[in-house]
C-alpha cells in the first residue's frame, strides 16, 4: 500500500505528471476574480473567504481526471485490480494521493493568496482548518468520479458534471466555516459538521469508486 | 403471482400494453380535469389573487420531480441485486421524465414568485436543493449516454444513483444550516393543523393524482421504447453475425 502510494506521488512530482498545475491554476483563479468583480476592497475582503474555497475546488477539480487515466492507458490499473491489494485499498490511496498531491499544497498556498484579497487575519486559521478539513473529502469524491469515467474518450467535461454536485455539501460548510471565521463568529459548527462529511467520504467514497472501478474493468 | 414475473421483458410488454391505454386516458382525464376545475372554478386567493392558481401545476410536478428520483433509486437497486434488466431501462426511462418535472416545478415557481416574492430566484434551500436535483438528472442522464456497453452504463449510473441519492439528501439539509427558507412549509401533509384551504386541496389533489398516473404513463412509453429498440440492437447484431 505505501509502496503504492509513493509510486503515485513520484508520478506526480516528476516531469509530465502535472504536478503544480492545479496550484498555479488555482493562483490564476484567484487573480482574476477582482478583475471580474472590480477593485473594490471592502467588497472583495467580503467575499474573500468563498472566493478562495471555489478556486481550491475548481483546482483540485482540474487534477482529477488524472487519478486513474494514465494507469488505464497503460493498462497497470488492470495489474493492480489484480494485485492482492483490494481494489477498495487502491481507491482509497489514489484519494489520498491526490490529497497530497493537489489539496495540501492548496492549503499551503491559500494563505499567501488571502493576502492579496485581504481577508481579515482573525480570519486566517479558519481558512485553513477548513481547507485542511475539507480538500480530503473533495479528493475522495473527485476519486469516484473518476473512477465512473476511467474508461470514456471524452471523460474530462463529464467528470465535472457529475462531481460538481457531489461537491455541495463541502463546499458550502467549508466556505461557511471560512466566511464565519472572517467575520468573527463562531466557526466551528460548521467545521464540525465539515469534518463529518470528509470522514464519512472518507470512509465510503473508496467503496463505491472500487464498484465502478470493477464496472470498468470487466 | 409476483412482481418478479415482470423482469420477463415479454411479460412486461405484454401487460404494460394492456395497461398503457387506460392509464393514459386515466393520466389525461385527471390531469385535464383537475386543471379546468383549479383555474376556472375554485376563487381567487384572498391575498395572493389569480397567481395562487399556478399550484395545480407547480405542486404535482415538484412532487413528481423528487418522486421520480426516488423510483430511480428503487429500480437501480433492484438491478444491482437482482440484475434485472426491465428495471435498469426503467431507470433510465424515468431520468428525463423526472428531469422535466423539477424543471416544471422550478419555472412554474419562478413565474409565481416574481409578483409573490418580487424575484424570480431565492436562495433559499427548497428552492437550491431543487436545482442540484436538476444537476444530479443533468448528470445521470449524461452518463448514461457516454458510456456505449450498455450494461456497464446500467451498473455505473446505478452507482451514481445511490451515491448522489446520499449527497442530495445530505446538501437538502446542509442547505438549511447555509440559509433560513422563503418557501412557505408543505401545502399538504397529513399531520399538520393548517393546510392549504378545501376549495383549493380538491383540485390539487386531482392533479396529484394526475400527474403521478401520467408519470407512470410516461415511463411506461420509454420503458417500452428502450426494449424495443434493445431488441432491435440484438436483431441487428444477429443478422451481422450470420
Amino acid at each position: 500500500m505505501i509502496g503504492l502510494l509513493i509510486r503515485d506521488l513520484r508520478l506526480a512530482i516528476r516531469a509530465g505528471g502535472g504536478f503544480g498545475l492545479g496550484l498555479a491554476f488555482f493562483l490564476i483563479v484567484i487573480v482574476l476574480m477582482p478583475f471580474g468583480i472590480g477593485p473594490e476592497t471592502g467588497m472583495i475582503t467580503r467575499i474573500a473567504p468563498g472566493i478562495l474555497w471555489i478556486g481550491a475546488l475548481l483546482a483540485c477539480l482540474l487534477s482529477l481526471d488524472r487519478i486513474f487515466a494514465l494507469d488505464w492507458e497503460d493498462g497497470s490499473l488492470e495489474l493492480l485490480a489484480t494485485s492482492p491489494l483490494p481494489l477498495e485499498a487502491v481507491a482509497g490511496i489514489k484519494a489520498l494521493a491526490h490529497w497530497i498531491t493537489t489539496g495540501l499544497p492548496l492549503v499551503a498556498a491559500a494563505p499567501v493568496l488571502a493576502i492579496l484579497l485581504n481577508l481579515p487575519p482573525e480570519g486566517f486559521p479558519w481558512l485553513i482548518a477548513s481547507l485542511a478539513l475539507g480538500t480530503p473529502a473533495l479528493s475522495a469524491i473527485g476519486t469516484f468520479g473518476a473512477a465512473l469515467t476511467v474508461g470514456l474518450k471524452r471523460g474530462g467535461l463529464l467528470l465535472s458534471l457529475l462531481v460538481l454536485p457531489l461537491y455541495v455539501p463541502t463546499l458550502l460548510f467549508g466556505a461557511e466555516a471560512a466566511r464565519r471565521g472572517a467575520e468573527g463568529m463562531d466557526a466551528l459548527t460548521p467545521l464540525a459538521l465539515l469534518a463529518g462529511i470528509t470522514f464519512l467520504t472518507a470512509a465510503a467514497m473508496p467503496f463505491a469508486a472500487a464498484a465502478a472501478l470493477r464496472v470498468n474493468l470487466r | 403471482m409476483s412482481i418478479w414475473e415482470y423482469a420477463n421483458p415479454r411479460k412486461f410488454m405484454a401487460t404494460s400494453g394492456a395497461l398503457l391505454p387506460w392509464v393514459s386516458v386515466i393520466a389525461a382525464i385527471l390531469v385535464v380535469g383537475g386543471l379546468i376545475w383549479g383555474f376556472f372554478f375554485t376563487p381567487d386567493d384572498f391575498r395572493q389573487g389569480s397567481t395562487v392558481k399556478i399550484i395545480y401545476i407547480h405542486v404535482p410536478a415538484a412532487i413528481m420531480g423528487s418522486s421520480a428520483w426516488f423510483m430511480m433509486l428503487v429500480t437501480s437497486l433492484i438491478w444491482l441485486i437482482r440484475r434485472h434488466h426491465v428495471s435498469a431501462l426503467a431507470a433510465k426511462a424515468a431520468a428525463p421524465v423526472g428531469m422535466v418535472f423539477t424543471l416544471i416545478g422550478l419555472i412554474t415557481g419562478a413565474i409565481w414568485g416574481q409578483p409573490m416574492w418580487g424575484t424570480w430566484w431565492e436562495w433559499d434551500p427548497r428552492l437550491t436543493a431543487f436545482l442540484i436535483l436538476f444537476l444530479f438528472y443533468l448528470g445521470y442522464m449524461a452518463l448514461w449516454e457516454a458510456v456505449e456497453n450498455p450494461d456497464a452504463a446500467a451498473d455505473l449510473t446505478s452507482v451514481l444513483c445511490l451515491v448522489g441519492t446520499v449527497f442530495a439528501v445530505i446538501s437538502r439539509y446542509a442547505l438549511l444550516f447555509w440559509n433560513q427558507g422563503l418557501h412557505q412549509g408543505a401545502s399538504l401533509s397529513m399531520d399538520a393543523e393548517e393546510n392549504v384551504a378545501d376549495v383549493f386541496a380538491y383540485p390539487l389533489w386531482t392533479c396529484i393524482i394526475g400527474f403521478v398516473f401520467l408519470f407512470v404513463a410516461l415511463v411506461l412509453y420509454r420503458t417500452r421504447t428502450e426494449i424495443r429498440a434493445r431488441r432491435l440492437r440484438a436483431l441487428i447484431q444477429r443478422e451481422r453475425m450470420a
